[in-house]
Parts: C-alpha cells; sequence; structure tokens
C-alpha cells in the first residue's frame, strides 16, 4: 500500500461516516418539520432532542475533518477546489449555520419553537446534502474548467446535466432513507410505538426511490464519464452485493423485525456501494487534472499525518465509545426517563 | 475584476469571519477552565453556590460553543475557498496542526456533549467534573495547533524552496517556529483573561440590577481574582512578545512604535498621531522601547528605515497596539484595585459607579482580543507567508467574494444578535434566586 492509497482511504472512510451521521441528522430535521406541519404533533421532537442535540458537533467535525484532512494529504485540492467552490462551499456554510444555531438557540437554549425556525432547520436538513453532493458531480470532470491555467466552474454545465441532477436526487432519497432506518430503530428501543411506525412507513416509502436513483447514476455516468463508466461495471458484484444487502434491511422492516439488524444492513450497503464507487474514481480526484498521485503532499508530511491520525484515533475510539453508550446505548436516557441536562 | 481587487475583498471576508469567530474561540477556550474552578471550589467546599454558577455558566456556554463551531467551521473552510494557492503551499508544510486540531475538536465536542447532559447522573459529584477535563483541554489544544499555524505565517521555517519546489520538508520544525512559544502563551492567557472579565460582567451586571445575594458576590470575587492573576500573565508575555517582534519581525514593532529610523536608547511612543513622518501629540517614554524590545535601556532598536517601502506594514496598526496594551495594563491595575479593597474590606467597590467599571472590564477585554488580531496581521502585510509569499498572490480568481461578503455579513448578524437575544432570555427566565429556591425544594422534597 502506497502512503497516497493510505491518505485516500483514511479521508474516504471518515466522508463514508460524515455521509452516514450527517444524514441521519439531516433527514431527522426534515421529518421534524414535516410532522409539525402535518400536525402530527411534536412525535419526533423528543427523539431528536435527546438523541440529535447531544451529538450533532461531533457530526460536524467529521465535517471538518474531511476538509481539512484532503488539504493536509492533497494540497493541490485547495488550488482546483478552492477556487471553483466558492460559491456552493459558501452556501453550505450559510445552511450548516442554520442547523447550529438551531441546536443552539432552540433546543439548548430558550427554547424557541417558532415554526419559521422548524421549518428552516427541516428545510436545511435536504438543501445540505442538495448543495454538497454536486461535488461529486464536478470530480467526474467537464464542469470544473481552465481559464488562462485558472480553474473556475461552468455553472451553466453543470446546472443543464442529467448527472448533477441524479446526484442530487439520490442524496436526498439517500438522506431520508438513513435517517427514517435508524429512527425507526431508534424509536422501537425508546419504546414509542407511535414514533415507530411513523418512522417505519417513511422507510419503505424512501427506500425505492433511493435504490430506483443510485442505479439510474451508473447509467448517466456512461455518457459523461465513459472511462469511469468502465470501471464502475467491473466492480459489479460489489454492487451486487450491496443490493442484497438492501433487500434485507427492506425485508426487516417490512417485518418489523430487528430494527438493529435493519439498520446495520443498510450501514453494509451503503459501505459496499460508498467503497465500490471510491474505489472505481481511482485514481483521480478530480478527471482530468487531478490525481491522488500528482497532487500529493511531501512524504515527511504524509508519514507525519498519518502518524497524527493514529494517534488521534487512540483518543477518539474510546471517547466516541463513551458517548454512544451514554447517548445511544443507555436504556433509561433513551426511553427519556432521565433528564440530565445542564 | 482585477486580480487587486479579489485580493481585497477576500482580506475583507478573512477579516469578517476571523474578527467574528475569535470572539467565540477566546470565550470557547477561557471559560471551560473557569467552570472547572467554580466547580471545583464548589466540591471542595461543599458550597451549592459555585456548583450552581458551575451549571449556569456551563449553560451558556453551550450556546456560544455552538456559535464558535459552526463559525469556525466557516473559517476553515474559506481559507481554501478565499486562499488557495496559500494553502496549496502552506498544506505542504503546515498541514500538520491544523489536522491535529479536528482531534482536539473531536475531543472536546464529544465530552462537552456527555458533561452537559450527565448532570447529577452521577452519585459522586467529581466524576462528573472529570468529564470536563477534556473538554477544557480539547479547547486549550485547538487554540495550540491553530495559533502554531498563525505564528508559522509569521516566521515560517521547516522547508526549503529550491527552484520553484518545496524541499526537506519537516513539519515539526515547522510547528516549532520562533513566534510559537510566545504567540501560544499569549493567546492562551489573553483567552482565560478575557473569559475572566466577561464573567464578572456580568455577575456586576446582575448586582447593579439590585440583585443582592451572595450567589453573585462570590461569583465577582472569584473572578476578578483570576483575571487579575491572568491580566498579570497576558502583560508578562505580551513583553516577551514585544522581544519576539524586535528579534523576528522589526518591521512589525518598528511600525507599531512608529520607529522610523534606527537608534540606541529607543524611546516608546504612546498614543498621538501621525502627521507624514511627524509624530504629534503623543507621550514619548524614554528607553522604554528599548526595555521592550531588548530588556536593556541603551539596546538598538532596528528601525523602518532598514526595509523595502513596499515591505513595511500600514503605519496605523500603533493604534491597534495601543488599544491593546492600555486595555491589559488597565484591566491588571483595576483587578488588583478590586481584589485589594475587598480584602481589606474598603466599600468603594460596591459603589454603583465601580461596578459599573467591571461591567465594562468584559467588553474591553474582547476589544484587546481584536485589536491584538487585527495587530498582528495587518502588521504581517503585506506578507501572507513572511518572506515567502505575498497575501495577494494567494488570493483566489473568483469573481463572487463581494456576493459572498454580503451573504455572510448578514449571517453574523444574525448570529450575533441571536447569541445576545438567547442568553439573556435564558437568564431573566430563570434567574439565581428562583433556581436556588427550587433546588432546595427539591431537597427538601427528597428527604421526606
Ligand atoms: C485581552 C486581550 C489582550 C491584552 C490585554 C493584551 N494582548 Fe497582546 N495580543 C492579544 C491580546 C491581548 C492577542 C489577541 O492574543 C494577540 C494577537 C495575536 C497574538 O498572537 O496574540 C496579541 C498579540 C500581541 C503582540 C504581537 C505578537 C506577534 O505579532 O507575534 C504583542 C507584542 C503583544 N500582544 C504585547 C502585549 C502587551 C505588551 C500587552 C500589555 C499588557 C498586551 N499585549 C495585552
Ligand atoms: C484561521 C483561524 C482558525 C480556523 C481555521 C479555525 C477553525 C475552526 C473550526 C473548523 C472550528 C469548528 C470545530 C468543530 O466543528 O467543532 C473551530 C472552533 C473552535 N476554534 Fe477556531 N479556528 C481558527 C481560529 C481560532 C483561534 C485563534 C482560536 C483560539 C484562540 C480558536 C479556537 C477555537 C475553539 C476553542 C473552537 C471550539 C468551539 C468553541 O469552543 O467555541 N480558533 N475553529
Ligand atoms: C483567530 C484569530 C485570527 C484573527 C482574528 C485574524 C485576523 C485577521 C485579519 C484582521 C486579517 C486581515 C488583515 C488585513 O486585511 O490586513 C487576517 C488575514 C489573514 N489571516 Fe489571520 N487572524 C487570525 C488567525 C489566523 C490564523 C490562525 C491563520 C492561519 C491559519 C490566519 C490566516 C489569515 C489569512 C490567510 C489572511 C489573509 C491574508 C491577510 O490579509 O493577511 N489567521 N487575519
Amino acid at each position: 500500500m502506497t502512503l497516497e492509497i493510505i491518505g485516500i482511504s483514511v479521508l474516504w472512510l471518515f466522508l463514508f461516516l460524515y455521509v452516514i451521521v450527517a444524514s441521519i441528522d439531516f433527514g431527522a430535521g426534515f421529518f421534524n418539520a414535516y410532522s409539525a406541519f402535518t400536525n402530527k404533533q411534536h412525535i419526533l421532537t423528543n427523539i431528536i432532542q435527546r438523541y440529535l442535540s447531544p451529538v450533532w458537533e461531533v457530526t460536524n467535525v467529521f465535517f471538518v475533518f474531511f476538509f481539512v484532512g484532503i488539504i493536509g494529504f492533497f494540497p493541490q485540492t485547495a488550488y482546483y477546489y478552492g477556487t471553483a467552490l466558492l460559491v456552493p462551499a459558501s452556501i453550505a456554510l450559510v445552511l450548516l449555520s442554520i442547523r447550529g444555531s438551531y441546536y443552539a438557540f432552540a433546543t439548548y437554549g430558550a427554547k424557541i419553537n417558532h415554526r419559521g425556525y422548524i421549518f428552516m432547520y427541516g428545510l436545511s436538513g435536504l438543501l445540505l446534502p442538495a448543495s454538497l453532493s454536486p461535488v461529486l458531480a464536478m470530480s467526474e470532470g467537464g464542469f470544473i474548467k481552465m481559464a488562462n491555467d485558472k480553474p473556475y466552474l461552468d455553472y451553466w454545465a453543470l446546472f443543464t446535466s442529467p448527472l448533477t441532477w441524479s446526484i442530487v436526487v439520490l442524496s436526498l432519497a439517500a438522506v431520508l432513507y438513513i435517517s427514517a432506518v435508524f429512527l425507526t430503530w431508534y424509536a422501537d428501543k425508546a419504546g414509542d410505538a407511535k414514533a415507530t411506525d411513523l418512522m417505519r412507513k417513511y422507510a419503505l416509502i424512501w427506500a425505492g426511490p433511493a435504490i430506483v436513483t443510485a442505479t439510474g447514476i451508473i447509467f448517466e455516468l456512461r455518457g459523461h464519464n465513459a472511462e469511469h463508466y468502465t470501471r464502475l461495471l467491473d466492480l459489479w458484484w460489489v454492487f451486487g452485493i450491496s443490493f442484497l444487502l438492501f433487500v434485507g434491511t427492506v425485508y426487516l422492516i417490512w417485518k418489523r423485525r430487528n430494527y438493529g439488524w435493519a439498520f446495520i444492513l443498510l450501514i453494509g450497503q451503503f459501505f459496499t456501494a460508498f467503497f465500490a464507487y471510491g474505489f472505481s474514481h481511482y485514481p483521480y480526484l478530480l478527471y482530468p487534472y487531478l490525481t491522488i498521485y500528482d497532487s500529493f503532499t511531501n512524504e515527511s508530511m504524509a508519514i507525519a499525518l498519518i502518524i497524527a491520525f493514529i494517534a488521534g484515533l487512540g483518543l477518539l475510539l474510546p471517547s466516541l465509545y463513551l458517548l454512544f453508550r451514554l447517548f445511544l446505548f443507555d436504556k433509561d436516557y433513551v426511553k427519556g426517563k432521565s433528564d440530565y441536562h445542564a | 475584476m482585477g486580480f487587486e481587487d479579489t485580493a481585497l475583498l477576500s482580506r475583507i471576508l478573512t477579516l469578517m469571519t476571523l474578527s467574528f469567530h475569535i470572539l467565540y474561540a477566546t470565550v470557547g477556550v477561557g471559560v471551560p477552565l473557569m467552570i472547572m474552578i467554580a466547580q471545583w471550589v464548589g466540591i471542595k467546599k461543599n458550597d451549592d453556590h459555585y456548583i450552581l454558577l458551575a451549571r449556569r455558566w456551563a449553560r451558556g456556554f453551550v450556546i456560544t460553543v455552538a456559535v464558535g463551531v459552526v463559525t469556525g467551521t466557516a473559517i476553515g473552510l474559506q481559507l481554501s475557498l478565499l486562499w488557495p494557492n496559500f494553502m496549496q503551499l502552506a498544506g505542504n508544510v503546515i498541514a500538520l496542526p491544523l489536522f491535529m486540531e479536528v482531534f482536539a475538536f473531536f475531543f472536546e465536542a464529544i465530552f462537552l456533549g456527555i458533561y452537559l447532559y450527565t448532570w447529577d447522573r452521577f452519585e459522586d459529584q467529581r466524576k462528573h467534573l472529570l468529564l470536563l477535563i477534556p473538554v477544557a483541554l480539547g479547547a486549550a489544544a485547538s487554540s495550540l495547533f491553530i495559533t502554531v499555524v498563525n505564528a508559522f505565517m509569521n516566521s515560517p521555517q521547516g522547508f526549503e524552496v529550491l527552484n520553484g519546489e518545496l524541499v526537506n520538508v519537516s513539519p515539526l520544525l515547522a510547528m516549532l517556529s520562533p513566534a510559537m512559544p510566545t504567540k501560544v502563551a499569549h493567546v492562551m492567557a489573553t483567552a482565560f483573561m478575557t473569559s475572566a472579565f466577561l464573567l464578572a460582567s456580568i455577575a456586576a451586571f446582575r448586582m447593579i440590577r439590585g440583585s443582592n445575594h451572595i450567589y453573585h458576590k462570590k461569583a465577582l470575587f472569584l473572578t476578578m481574582k483570576l483575571g487579575l492573576v491572568f491580566s498579570i500573565a497576558t502583560a508578562l508575555i505580551g513583553d516577551f512578545s514585544g522581544k519576539y517582534l524586535a528579534e523576528y519581525q522589526p518591521e512589525k514593532l518598528a511600525a507599531a512604535e512608529w520607529h522610523f529610523e534606527t537608534e540606541e536608547g529607543a524611546g516608546l511612543v504612546m498614543f498621538g498621531i501621525l502627521d507624514g513622518e511627524e509624530v504629534k501629540y503623543a507621550i514619548k517614554v524614554p528607553y522604554a522601547l528599548s526595555i521592550l524590545a531588548h530588556s536593556l535601556p541603551n539596546a538598538e532598536v532596528t528601525g523602518l528605515n532598514e526595509f523595502p517601502k513596499d515591505e513595511i506594514p500600514p503605519l496605523w496598526i500603533h493604534y491597534l497596539f495601543d488599544t491593546m496594551v492600555t486595555i491589559g495594563m488597565w484591566l491588571a491595575f483595576f483587578s488588583f484595585v478590586y481584589v485589594a479593597a475587598a480584602w481589606r474590606g474598603w466599600s468603594f467597590i460596591k459603589a454603583k459607579w465601580f461596578r459599573w467599571l467591571i461591567v465594562a472590564g468584559g467588553p474591553l477585554a474582547l476589544v484587546a482580543i481584536e485589536a491584538g488580531w487585527w495587530f498582528t496581521e495587518v502588521g504581517r502585510q503585506p506578507w501572507i507567508l513572511r518572506g515567502y509569499m505575498k497575501t495577494s498572490e494567494a488570493a483566489t480568481t473568483s469573481g463572487q467574494v463581494d456576493l459572498m461578503i454580503i451573504l455572510f455579513a448578514g449571517l453574523y448578524f444574525i448570529l450575533g444578535a441571536g447569541t445576545i437575544v438567547v442568553l439573556s432570555r435564558m437568564y431573566k427566565r430563570n434567574p439565581v434566586e428562583k433556581e436556588l429556591a427550587d433546588r432546595e425544594a427539591q431537597k427538601g422534597g427528597e428527604q421526606e
């Protein structure tokens, strides 16, 4: 394994973790707003406060980890993506701020439960994946172009490309699906039958769109980036496994059985698909300008970063374990029997 | 839009984001220590007031942290968006502390979540206090790592440039730049000092508003003592920072002091205005600049005449330096008066005008933080990486920075106003007296 591969694998893994935890967070906000406006009053509000409020900052750090890490391992990405992404990334930052401030102002703070705020919080959960996911489309090439040796983003090409839109739709469907499956499990553990039923229904509704759009993207790629498409097809069997895991999740949810396992299978489904996609993207970070090899940092920095990463993990894993034990696996806490907020 | 223009706009946006983030970051670094001290005193003295103090501070703290996290994410991403050329270069040499910082964030965020949601969950209060240690350490570590990056920008080392290529990169050497020790120490001391004075402001304000509860008196005395300790530390380390500048960034010190010609036995210029090259209405303290720079009254201090004209920072940083130092001296003196008077039982410290002065202390410390950062950052101009890369070469070529300035100005306005509204509402709805009474009632109930 070369240093480049280690670097990109670490980043890709953390991006995957971010996609999962952020999807739960984004989707929950949307479902919360949706039920508030369809007068299924606050079935979810409790769960959101019990689970999401203590962990949202941790979720955010996964995002920070990714963009700091990619500049560290592949400094040249700053040049290409940094210049091109000014507007979309700034919009994403504003949306992230809406979410962060909702937790701060509405759930910890003065309990401002203004309907407008709930609505914005919910909406930002959908707009965020929609504003972040086009970066994946950009990495396929053809949208970031060069003029006088300077990169710029061709918005017209980006917004008229079916590839962009299918990725956006996939990200929305996936967010809602992941979130619904997780919340079904969490609500079930909390012994909240009403919330479980509601979330189970959402999970089943969003399963279809998630798998259809995911398949659709593979075919969009054929027209857009043939090289990537062929590499993707070489890995058909991994996508096959992913699909079987998907069927497993839906089956369990349908049968109202083992929600915990349903969620684990879902992680497996996304993990296999995410890594197969990443692997087929190799070695490009940005078609056709950047590969992980020519954008890589120097060797001494790479080694230092990897050492720091291992040391950091040594701190991180036990802490995360503690966090989850207290807020995810503690029966009394999950059921809301005890309230120890400062 | 021209190249120079986007560089200017990028500077404005960076300035805005950093100036906003630093307020929350400073509180984020300092307040955990204050909470820890209060809770510790409470446990040791078995005094419920201090425990409640810690708890109420912690509640407010969550709000500022959340905004700190949001704005920190903004500046983190903006560094790459606005300064892609700089990050491409810097990423090769100074990415290590930035990367380590992320782990500090993780550590802090995780334990903060746990700490906040586990009040009274443990039989033994000390266990709960233990959870706060990683929060304080994580916050201090994140300020350490980011300040290391900033120190590197001021005195880069740990690499060589050969035919435009970076060679012999040593990430550790880059972290241990000459600016690092004083900068890190000064930033941390000022964060602790500022947090202490901010919390003192709140206590004094409640007392002016007529609340005469012993709780506020305890809070005020504790925070003023801490403020005194850390403001003395700040002034001492600030003096070392001056010596660092004289050695490694003499142009910054000379510009701050309007020191045009190299000379021995240089005097320190305080206040005043500049008319061409003539300094008017200033107080000149003889030999003081030589002492600040080299600890000797007759030492030679490098003047601006030794530098090319286009490598001299703007001269208005003098006002920033003055602001910071004056506030520092004032707060050290003032907290000393308070603590001494409280010991001796002098009553003028209970007068209304004196309490208003205490209230002013917190905001003044924040002003000094802003002045200090503007001073170092503007004083580094025209360089972004001193001696290697100019700010104008580092900026993005994107044409939409102006729109982003408007977008973020609106965002920071809302976040800032939101913080103030939410914090004041939170404490107004649940005053100390009420909470103490509730706790008494609850305890009584448990015993029956
Ligand atoms: C509460 C805030 C505060 C107060 C009261 C002071 N400072 Fe300060 N100062 C800072 C807050 C600050 C800061 C925000 O932390 C800076 C900006 C960047 C940095 O490294 O620290 C800083 C930088 C800074 C620098 C520049 C270091 C550099 O560019 O590398 C010097 C020379 C001093 N300070 C000196 C002093 C002196 C002699 C003070 C006398 C009491 C003083 N400061 C009070
Ligand atoms: C260019 C400068 C800076 C960058 C890029 C930056 C980046 C960040 C980021 C990304 C976060 C969010 C972390 C999260 O998601 O939890 C953050 C928060 C934080 N930053 Fe900054 N930061 C900068 C300056 C500073 C400085 C100078 C300090 C200290 C003096 C500081 C102290 C903190 C602290 C303590 C937090 C945690 C949140 C809080 O407690 O308020 N930062 N910063
Ligand atoms: C959090 C504390 C900091 C504050 C308040 C701060 C403040 C500022 C200000 C006011 C400017 C604009 C200077 C001008 O327009 O003349 C600036 C510029 C800049 N700072 Fe800092 N700074 C901080 C720390 C850092 C750190 C830690 C880094 C590096 C990671 C950094 C990177 C930059 C960059 C890239 C610029 C743009 C170039 C420039 O105009 O100097 N800053 N900062």
